[in-house]
């Protein structure tokens, strides 16, 4: 069979496939004939009979995709990566450059006149090179397109910046306009059209970070990937299930109402295919034990994560490439070529214009929407069988990635149903609790300000954490009052939360950190970041993103610590109730941190250290804890004693209901008096590996004061994973990361919902 | 590079002079006498403070007594890299006000759009720009279609709506007080307001929370020469608040006064608009 593929440089590659070809092979012809090694971000579009724009999922036929009509593609950036420096190889950037050209001039990725000017100019200096008015004449300006409504004015602009590059290289031009065009608040947002109840227009973005809600052009709602359960469809309309939180005490499903059924599942699909890709290590796998259900569509390509691994192992040296010119720019809104997105570009303008002011928002932001929208994409990328030079590298990459893939398994849930019928979903959550007497201080490295802070945290990925929750104790204990004042935006943390302490005054600065840090704050609960505030929910930033790797990486150097010890983990299979103990090898925690090689060298010379700052802590923390003993519960732990954590595992089932705090502090071994509370605190954070709602309670009992954390950790997916392994992992992990406090109490909690429903497509 | 990113580098400030009729007439939410005389000397103080101590170039408006709000001049105008965003306000009787502002923004050959839409209304002291991205208050003053104009006046950035509950204006309780710390006040509606923005932020913020909530209004800029500065109320003014403010390391710490401006719900913020003329290309 003859394809037609609009490749971005706006001409056009015909091929001939094998009639029963795969989607994949046509993508794999593709990527050679662009010499394309980073193909992970990009895929293939084609129009379904509607004219909307679908991914084609490359482990199906062609011909099942393709219903009718002659066989034309289009070629498309898929994945937009949040940091493109990032990217291995100049010709990945070239490709994502003339992407976003596209995107910029068709008008989905809206900007300034000034942004215009800036893109415009690194695009004419990438093209045509130094400004050369001999060469290029005095109007060479005008054959290009930079805007979708382009002026004398503009290009005047793009010819004086343009002068000013002299001597600046095409990839050189290329990074400068990517890190420009990265920042557009929509950059990689894959916009699709709804309605909310009322039958209000909004729009849904989709992006690495999650989901953005707009109405016009504002922004009226964001759902980050980590504050999602639960994804699904059903007829026309997709539904989202949120994890509470600040706002809402409870699950809640918010639905949208989209056009179709199509394009409500076309939503889905884009939604699966950026959370996996993004937010994952590695793939899910398929349900296989109910194949008869739901759909049997998961991203199966490589994620981020992957592909960046997979990359850094390209050894070709920087191919050759010719950047062909943008003519195309110049007179069409490249039509071809364009990306899927195409039809929201209009949306965004629309939505603008007409002024129909209807106010989503209640109260608070975070109401229900119900939206209805059109959804243009469906992606399917398989890749993960055929990465040569990833192959080789695989077996090392594997224990990492299996180390986390356990432990975070999956937040988010995918649920479709055919028709009508059934979402089928095995959740399986499982909390624990952290019970904390004495908080480790010894995080509060003295810091100077917050920049510094920041910094320390992003290089050592350790100590910032502590901040947060000894405040009042920095301000009180003679010992370590001298540190409070190095540290002095190491306040109270919530204030709100302080109700009852006058404590001067309130302040706190949190410090968050902006990429590393997040996934390890989120594992790291009462690790500075994300214990400090509120402001932590949600984990991926732009920044973020592109540290999955060397976060993973990091968390596992943080076995090594472990290892100094010997721990006993109780896991315990809720159902049955059986107890599971899995003991951690020193020998085998020795052999990840060798493989971890690169970024864990750099972290190795850390871990000492942390080590020793524990041992202090240990040290000063121990007259605290005995002054409490009334606590019963408190263990009270040196380094190398093997501890138990799990003193009473109460194996409970409830309903999805999240377990409030109040009464995980009954539950445990009733000892705790009621006291007075100073402060409360939620957090939900989010690993590459956990999705980690961390609940943390100071109470004064007698002059004493307690912190307890209760971290509930949520581990999402189907039959095949080992959950009992990913509890073992993920309470190892916790008890990692609060050396100091034990675990008094974990409870697993299963949930299984099983609904009927009928094949997919 | 031009535009995107750059924020808080400042080369002018505009303000405006107080009118007589602001003792009286201007609007205020509680009922207070304001002492005009006082009031003259803050502001002369304010403004020499910009001019002489941080050495950005004043325009200085004059007042119009017709006008009685109008030296809070950051109502009428939202100014970000090389673009102005003539405000229609949410007070009819400060809606004249954005004139005289539109000419001295036009002199200092910054783009112009204006707010004509007569659904819209928008009170600059409702817009929160963090560097990386807006936010607008819903509240008294401001709308959604007044938001919608300004997310496409400022197209490069996302553009978020926050109720406003209590209070006047969004930074009647949060500003910036550096890169990415804002600063809060503690009380309940702005401690939810700043959980909404975090929420429906892409990026992360520090935050600073002080005791009262009007201290929160502070003014950060950062200077060739000077580093982090920032314009605070004083301690006299809010002694919990500015014991806050000192623990800022390696700042500029500038004590405003402001008690009689705040009697109309003057903040800090309100009396000027910024403008990095150096972002233009």
């Amino acid at each position: 069979m003859e394809c037609k593929v609009a490749l971005l440089d706006g001409s056009d590659f015909t091929l001939n496939v094998e009639k029963r070809a795969k989607g994949q092979v046509l993508f794999d012809k593709i990527c050679d004939h662009l010499n394309l090694l980073e193909k992970d971000y990009f895929g293939i579009t084609c129009r379904d009979v509607e004219n909307q724009k679908n991914w084609l999922d490359p482990s199906k036929e062609l011909k099942k995709q393709i219903r009718t009509g002659p066989w034309n593609f289009g070629f498309n950036v898929k994945f937009y990566p949040p940091d493109p420096s990032q990217l291995t190889e100049d010709i990945t950037r070239y490709y994502l450059c003339l992407q976003l050209r596209d995107d910029v001039v068709s008008g989905r990725l809206p900007c300034s006149f000034a942004t215009h000017t800036v893109l415009g100019s690194y695009t004419v200096q990438s093209e045509l090179g130094d400004y050369d008015p001999e060469e290029l004449g005095s109007d060479y300006i005008s054959e290009l397109r930079f805007a979708p409504n382009q002026t004398k004015e503009l290009e005047e602009k793009v010819m004086e910046l343009h002068k000013t590059y002299k001597g600046m290289t095409p990839a050189e031009a290329e990074i400068h306009f990517l890190e420009n065009a990265k920042k557009l608040s929509m950059y990689g947002v894959d916009l699709h059209h709804a309605k909310d109840s009322e039958g209000v227009e909004i729009m849904l973005g989709v992006c690495s970070s999650g989901l953005l809600i707009y109405r016009d052009r504002l922004r009226i709602n964001r759902f980050a990937w980590p504050k999602i359960l639960k994804i699904s469809y059903k007829r026309n309309n997709f539904y989202i299930k949120i994890r509470p939180g600040e706002f809402e005490q409870f699950e809640s499903t918010i639905g949208f109402k989209l056009p179709n059924h199509r394009a409500a599942k076309r939503l889905w699909k884009v939604c699966v295919e950026h959370h996996t890709f993004f937010r994952l290590i590695s793939p899910e796998s398929l349900p296989k034990k109910f194949l008869s259900l739901g759909s049997k569509f998961r991203y199966s390509g490589r994620t981020q994560a992957q592909t960046r691994r997979a990359s850094s192992m390209i050894i070709r040296p920087a191919p050759l490439f010719e950047r062909s010119s943008s003519k195309r720019y110049n007179m069409s809104l490249s039509l071809d070529g364009a990306p899927i997105m195409e039809n929201h570009e209009t949306l965004m303008k629309d939505s603008a214009a007409d002024g129909a002011t209807k106010i989503i928002t209640k109260g608070d932001i975070i109401t229900t929407v119900t939206t209805e929208k059109k959804a243009e994409e469906e992606k399917a990328q398989q890749e993960d069988a055929r990465m040569d030079a990833v192959e080789t590298q695989e077996p090392t990459a594997t224990t990492p990635l299996r180390h986390d893939t356990k432990t975070d398994s999956e937040q988010t849930d995918f649920a479709y149903d055919g028709e009508m019928t059934a979402t089928e979903v095995c959740t399986s959550g499982k909390d624990f609790i952290l019970k904390e007497t004495s908080p480790p201080e010894e995080m509060v490295k003295h810091q100077t300000n917050i920049s510094e802070l920041k910094r320390s945290f992003l290089e050592t990925g350790e100590s910032a954490a502590g901040l947060t929750e000894w405040e009042k104790r920095l301000s009180s204990s003679p010992a370590r009052s001298p540190r409070a004042e190095e540290a002095p935006m190491i306040e109270p943390l919530e204030l709100q939360d302080v109700s009852l302490s006058p404590q001067a005054a309130g302040y706190l600065v949190k410090y968050v950190v902006d990429s590393i840090a997040t996934d390890l704050a989120t594992s790291s609960g009462p690790h500075g970041i994300s214990l400090s505030t509120t402001m932590d929910d949600d984990v991926f930033m732009d920044g973020t993103l592109r540290e999955v790797d060397e976060v993973s990486e990091r968390a596992e150097m943080k076995v090594s610590p472990g290892a100094v010890r010997q721990e006993v983990f109780q896991a315990i299979s809720d159902k049955k109730g059986t107890l599971i103990i899995l003991k951690e090898a020193d020998d085998k925690v020795d052999t990840e941190g060798e493989e971890t090689s690169g970024a864990g060298e750099e972290e190795e010379p850390v871990i000492p250290e942390e080590a020793k700052a524990e041992e202090n802590e240990m040290l000063s923390t121990s007259k605290e804890k005995e002054s409490i003993s009334e606590d019963t519960s408190v263990v009270v732990e040196g380094i190398d004693v093997v501890e138990v954590g799990t003193k009473e595992v109460p194996v409970v089932h409830t309903e999805t209901k999240t377990i409030t705090y109040e009464s995980a502090e009954v539950d445990t071994n009733g000892d705790v008096d009621p006291g007075v509370l100073l402060s409360a605190q939620t957090i939900t954070s989010e690993t590459t590996s956990t999705t980690t709602t961390t609940h943390i309670t100071k109470t004064v009992k007698g002059g004493i004061s307690e912190t307890r954390i209760e971290k509930r950790i949520v581990i999402t997916g189907d039959t095949d994973i080992d959950h009992d392994q990913a509890l073992a992992q993920a309470i190892k992990e916790a008890k990692e990361q609060h050396p100091d406090m034990s675990v008094t109490k974990v409870v697993v909690h299963k949930e299984t919902e099983i609904t009927p429903e009928e094949g997919e497509d | 590079m031009a535009g995107l990113m750059s924020g808080f580098h400042y080369t002018h400030a505009v303000v405006r002079g107080i009118p007589a009729s602001l003792a009286k007439e201007a609007l205020r939410s509680s009922q207070s006498e304001v002492d005009l005389a006082k009031a003259l000397k803050e502001h002369e103080a304010y403004v020499e403070v910009l001019g002489t101590t941080l050495g950005l170039e004043v325009v200085e408006l004059p007042a119009d007594e017709s006008l009685p709000d109008c030296v809070f001049v950051e109502d009428a105008a939202v100014v970000c890299g090389d673009t102005a965003l003539i405000t229609r306000p949410g007070a009819e009787s400060r809606r004249r006000e954005t004139e005289a502002m539109s000419r001295a923004l036009k002199d200092l050959n910054l783009n112009i759009v204006e707010m004509t839409d007569e659904n819209a209304t928008l009170d600059g002291g409702d817009v929160l720009f963090t560097g990386r991205e807006f936010f607008v208050g819903l509240s008294k003053r401001t709308n959604q279609r007044g938001a919608e104009i300004l997310a496409d006046a400022f197209k490069d950035y996302a553009v978020s709506t926050v109720p406003v509950l209590e209070g006047l204006h969004l930074k009647s309780f949060c500003s910036m007080g550096g890169p990415g710390l804002i600063v809060i006040g503690s009380s309940e509606p702005a401690q939810k307001a700043l959980k909404i923005m975090q929420q429906m932020s892409d990026h992360r913020y520090d935050k600073l929370t002080v005791p009262d909530d009007y201290a929160a209004n502070c003014i950060y800029m950062n200077l060739p020469n000077k580093g982090h500065v920032l314009l605070h109320p004083t301690a006299e003014q809010f002694p919990e608040s500015a014991k806050v403010f000192e623990k800022l390391k390696d700042y500029m710490l500038i004590p405003v006064s402001n008690l009689e401006k705040v009697k109309v719900d003057g903040a800090l913020t309100c009396c000027s608009i910024l403008i990095n003329k150096k972002a233009n290309v």
